[in-house]
């Protein structure tokens, strides 16, 4: 075992925690010194709360010598990505129209974290209002990828993923509306699972599509993010969408890796073209690791899928128009008064402060999803990009008739250098053509570690899907392939990963 | 002749609707008297201190979510079973979109093509007892806005303002707005049919108990959609809606307002602006509020908040079970038990006797006493009070009990009927219950009859040509001689007795 704390993975400090080996004090400590270090050239924060997270380590550790039944991870710090409210701590959502403002609840996730004894290590940066595959949307400059500092973590949230792919964080939580979870985990090598849709409560999770958001966890392995998992999920009765139904087991199905008899389904529409071939090759590989295992492998058709990112980008603009519509300075956050106006009114302030406070991307999906919900224009944008919805949900019902899981790369490319992508938006669209069609179905979705692509040395991901509320499948497949890739690679892959602390010295 | 009141120029009422039908649509907002909110557990309460009432889902905070009240879902449905409306099988709530400081997450949580209850329509009465059939298009469920006020302006709205205050209290209160279709036909009844609907749909309300419908707090509130067609046309004209309409009498008034102006513009070769309008109680007037073109698009989606609400036939019927006898039937069936001529029956209704009759009449009196004794002096007294009988009664300790004990006073022969009006004055005077009121002023038929024979012969004796017409067959003249028996009896006698010994005098057989 490391003695290295925050290399360790959580399960690691779980147990060093419950041994008495470690205090969180000093957990939580060495983590927060690990971010003094290399945050600076990372900045996968936007905002670090050292007392705050110190005082629930202290917290926790009291907890643990009074003898109260405690919860497998408590002691083990967690960053949040920022567009989860956080009581007492600001929450931007990477836009400035939010700046400053702390709210006066917590999402119920984040309960769930402060009464578990997970100490809140800080908020983590993402592209403004979770638009965007590399944070460069984020109002406060972007986060950069650990493995090549000029490149971009993934988005939305790679702030999540370059903390616990730099060591700043053993777990982290994201959200997925369309693969911000999964591509960033992709492009960073790291792990991260989309729940069912409403397996874990959106209750406090700032909206950018209602129907398509879902929390979930960001972590080193795939166990952690079972941990994880298991700490957020299950029905909360202030989301009128959470499942009233048990957390599927996907901590046992981690720790069990059996994939013995699964039938794998590779869906024909998300391989080969416009994948990159190193990333494609890792996939093969991975495939051939879970045929070895014990698994079966079928090909499956989901035709409706090459609609899935022109029906996505109806449905989250027009959702989002909505969502956002309250940022209106008239309650909280930015104001900005028009400039030469003597005596403004309500609607001028609304009109200026929207203007200064949204970037550009959000305005771009603002403008297209208030178009597609105009009257005259319903039926044939937002309305046919719902029954695409209905069709690619069926799609993915046929297709896990003939399999268990269903199996792709997760992102067609490995991380982008920064500013590539940033004016040809269509481009940045494409990156998540893998995962989109998860989130229009309500289904969830895992990405793990599959190698580095030969040509940039950089991290590939391996996507799993499963049937909804079958997310333990996930973690079944997830961790199989993870035991048999690192025992191939002699470890972990970040340890491939260079040394921030050379870098930023 | 045009004349011109306030603003703008309106037709005489009789000469506008001998040339154009007007064409009607109520839309009724009742806020529902469900404890806590539509989409939260906050408090409903009116009247509170400003922003008290108020939490993260009714402020729009980012991130917080509606859960839907499940009581303000079965009042909902309740209306509309006891509007004869269909109710969905499946429907979901819809997001109406558009800016406005009171409104905390720029779009209203309300329903749009898919309403809980349709299709169904309310039984008017009119003042000349004739029934007039409302059909109502829609009920759906919504939230309450916030409460902007104006501060620094001269009339407490926005233009000249200096700024505005805005109170969350009222964000997020259940409503459920009541839609009707085109209300066609009614010609000059039009203003009466609309204040019968609204007034018909107030007591409906009242009497299931899903809202306190007080429209002076705004817990009701009443759009007026009015057009004109020429006379005859089939063609519905341009409408104005004219808003917050928050008086039955406002509501009559506003029709027949904008039925002139409407007339005005045509008559004068104009055309109506559609437009909303505000109502101004004081003047009685209307005046021109935003226009409203087909421009305005609310860009109505489905909330993805929210799940659809899926009321179960099962549970439909039960509540079903749950509605009150409609107040239309009630009448019906108390007039029929009461035995009161439809005039009787709208007297009692109009001062608001109903419940006190029928618990005297349940007391054990007759049905014409329980009448007589509450709407004559009771009601005089009340009225000069500013008050109604009701109130006026249970702050005197005045009871159903009373009547029935005067009643039986009567019938048992001690009063005779002036008598028992002295004996009620008393009650109403504080002095107590009927029989020691009596006692107390010693009123009491004499029953001796010598004394009322004696009476009988002196008047029969001062009065002979009176009773010579009664022994000529002019029976009805008795009358006369029964009032002066009673003079010389000093009031305490009976007068039926007195009829009956004048006439064995005079004409027996």
């Amino acid at each position: 075992m490391t003695t290295d704390l925050t290399r360790a993975t959580a399960a690691e400090l779980a147990d060093l925690l419950g041994a008495g080996s470690v205090s969180s004090r000093e957990v939580t400590r060495a983590l927060l010194d690990r971010t003094a270090a290399v945050d600076g050239a990372v900045h996968s924060y936007l905002h670090v709360d050292e007392a705050g997270a110190l005082a629930a380590a202290d917290a926790a550790d009291r907890a643990r010598a009074a003898g109260e039944p405690l919860h497998a991870l408590a002691g083990v710090p967690v960053a949040v990505k920022d567009v989860m409210a956080t009581r007492g701590l600001p929450t931007t959502c990477g836009s400035r129209i939010l700046q400053g403002w702390v709210p006066p609840y917590d999402a119920t996730l984040v309960r769930r974290l402060r009464e578990a004894h997970l100490p809140l290590l800080g908020k983590t940066n993402m592209d403004e209002f979770a638009m965007g595959s590399s944070t460069e949307h984020s109002a406060y400059g972007p986060s950069r990828n650990p493995w090549d500092l000029e490149r971009i973590p993934g988005g939305s949230g790679g702030g999540s993923s370059s903390a616990v792919a730099s060591f700043q964080a053993p777990l982290a939580i994201g959200t997925d509306t369309g693969g911000s979870i999964r591509q960033p985990a992709a492009v960073t090598g790291t792990v991260g699972a989309k729940p069912t849709y409403g397996g874990v409560s959106r209750y406090g999770l700032v909206a950018l599509a209602s129907s398509l958001d879902q929390a979930g966890p960001c972590s080193r392995t795939v166990l952690d993010s079972a941990l994880l998992h298991e700490v957020i999920g299950g029905h909360d009765p202030l989301d009128s969408t959470s499942v009233d139904a048990p957390v599927p087991p996907v901590v046992e199905a981690a720790r069990r890796a059996d994939v013995a008899g699964l039938r794998i389904g590779i869906v024909r529409e998300l391989t080969g073209e416009g994948f990159q071939p190193g990333v494609q090759a890792r996939f093969d590989e991975a495939v051939q690791h879970l045929v070895d295992a014990g698994a079966e492998v079928v090909e499956v058709s989901c035709p409706s899928f090459t609609y899935a990112l022109a029906a996505y980008y109806l449905i989250l603009p027009s959702e989002a128009s909505s969502n956002l519509a309250r940022f209106d300075a008239m309650r909280y956050g930015l104001r900005v008064t028009p400039e030469g106006v003597a005596a403004p009114s309500a609607e001028q302030v609304m009109a200026a402060t929207r203007d200064a406070g949204f970037g550009d991307e959000v305005k771009r999906r603002i403008i297209l999803g208030t178009y597609a919900l105009s009257s005259g224009y319903y039926d044939a944008y937002y309305g046919s990009a719902q029954k695409v919805r209905r069709l690619i949900a069926d799609d993915f019902d046929r297709a896990f008739e003939a399999a268990d899981v269903l199996v792709s790369p997760t992102a067609p490319t490995t991380a982008f250098r920064l500013g590539d992508k940033l004016e040809d938006p269509m481009a940045m669209y494409l990156n998540d053509i893998a995962t989109i069609p998860a989130n229009l179905a309500g289904i969830p979705g895992l990405s793990v570690p599959s190698g580095l692509a030969d040509e940039d040395g950089l991290p590939a991901g391996f996507q799993v899907l499963a049937p909804a509320m079958a997310d333990d499948r996930l973690y079944a497949v997830g961790a199989a392939l993870e035991a048999r890739l690192t025992a191939a690679w002699g470890g972990p892959l970040l340890d491939r990963a260079p040394d921030l602390s050379e870098v930023t010295r | 002749m045009t004349t011109t009141t306030g603003a703008e120029a309106t037709l005489p009422y009789d000469e506008a609707v001998a040339a154009f039908d007007p064409a009607l649509g109520l839309e009724v907002h009742v806020e529902l008297g469900t404890a806590t909110k539509m989409f939260c557990g906050c408090p409903t309460e009116f009247g509170a201190e400003p922003n008290t009432q108020v939490c993260p889902v009714c402020l729009g905070l980012p991130g917080a979510l509606p859960v839907v009240n499940e009581t303000a879902v079965e009042s909902a449905i309740r209306i509309g079973l006891a509007l004869n409306c269909s109710i969905a099988e499946w429907c979901r709530f819809a997001r109406k979109n558009y800016f406005y400081p009171d409104m905390p997450k720029n779009f209203q949580t309300s329903q749009y093509d898919e309403p809980i209850a349709f299709d169904g329509y309310l039984d008017v009465q009119l003042e000349d007892g004739s029934t007039y059939r409302v059909e109502i298009e829609r009920a759906h469920m919504e939230e309450d806005t916030g409460k902007s006020l104006h501060v620094g302006g001269s009339t407490g709205r926005i233009h000249g303002a200096t700024h505005s205050l805005v109170d969350y209290n009222r964000a997020g209160i259940p409503l459920v707005e009541i839609v009707t279709r085109p209300i066609v036909g009614a010609g000059e009844r039009a203003p009466e049919v609309a204040r019968a609907y609204v007034a018909t749909l107030r007591d409906l309300l009242k009497a299931m108990g899903v809202s306190d419908v007080k429209m002076e707090q705004g817990s009701m509130r009443c759009d007026v959609n009015l057009s004109l067609a020429p006379k005859g046309s089939a063609r519905l004209g341009t409408r104005t809606e004219t808003k917050n309409v928050n008086s039955l009498r406002s509501v009559e008034r506003a029709v027949r307002y904008e039925v002139g102006r409407h007339a005005a513009v045509l008559t004068g070769g104009g055309s109506v602006t559609q437009e909303t309008r505000h109502w101004h109680e004081d003047t009685g007037i209307t005046t021109s509020g935003r226009l409203k073109s087909d421009a305005e698009d609310y860009r109505y989606f489905p909330e993805p908040d929210l799940v659809p609400v899926a009321p179960s036939r099962e549970t439909v019927e039960a509540l079903r079970a749950t509605l009150p006898e409609p107040p239309a039937a009630r009448r019906r069936r108390l007039q029929d038990a009461w035995g009161y001529s439809d005039l009787e029956m709208r007297d009692v209704l109009n001062a608001g006797l109903v419940e006190l009759v029928e618990e005297t009449v349940a007391a054990g009196a007759t049905p014409a006493a329980a009448r007589k004794w509450w709407s004559g002096e009771v009601a005089r007294r009340a009225n000069g009070e500013g008050t109604d009988v009701v109130t006026y009664a249970q702050r005197l300790g005045v009871t159903p009990e009373h009547v029935v004990e005067l009643e039986r006073l009567v019938d048992g022969g001690r009063l005779n009927d002036s008598m028992a009006r002295q004996v009620w004055e008393g009650v109403l005077d504080g002095e107590g219950g009927p029989t020691q009121v009596a006692d107390a002023r010693g009123l009491e038929l004499v029953q001796d009859t010598g004394a009322l024979e004696a009476a009988v012969e002196k008047v029969i004796a001062a009065n002979p040509d009176v009773a010579e017409k009664i022994r000529g067959g002019k029976v009805q003249a008795v009358g006369a001689l029964i009032g002066q028996v009673m003079k010389e009896m000093r009031g305490q006698a009976d007068a039926a007795a007195a009829r009956r010994l004048i006439l064995d005098r005079l004409a027996p057989g």
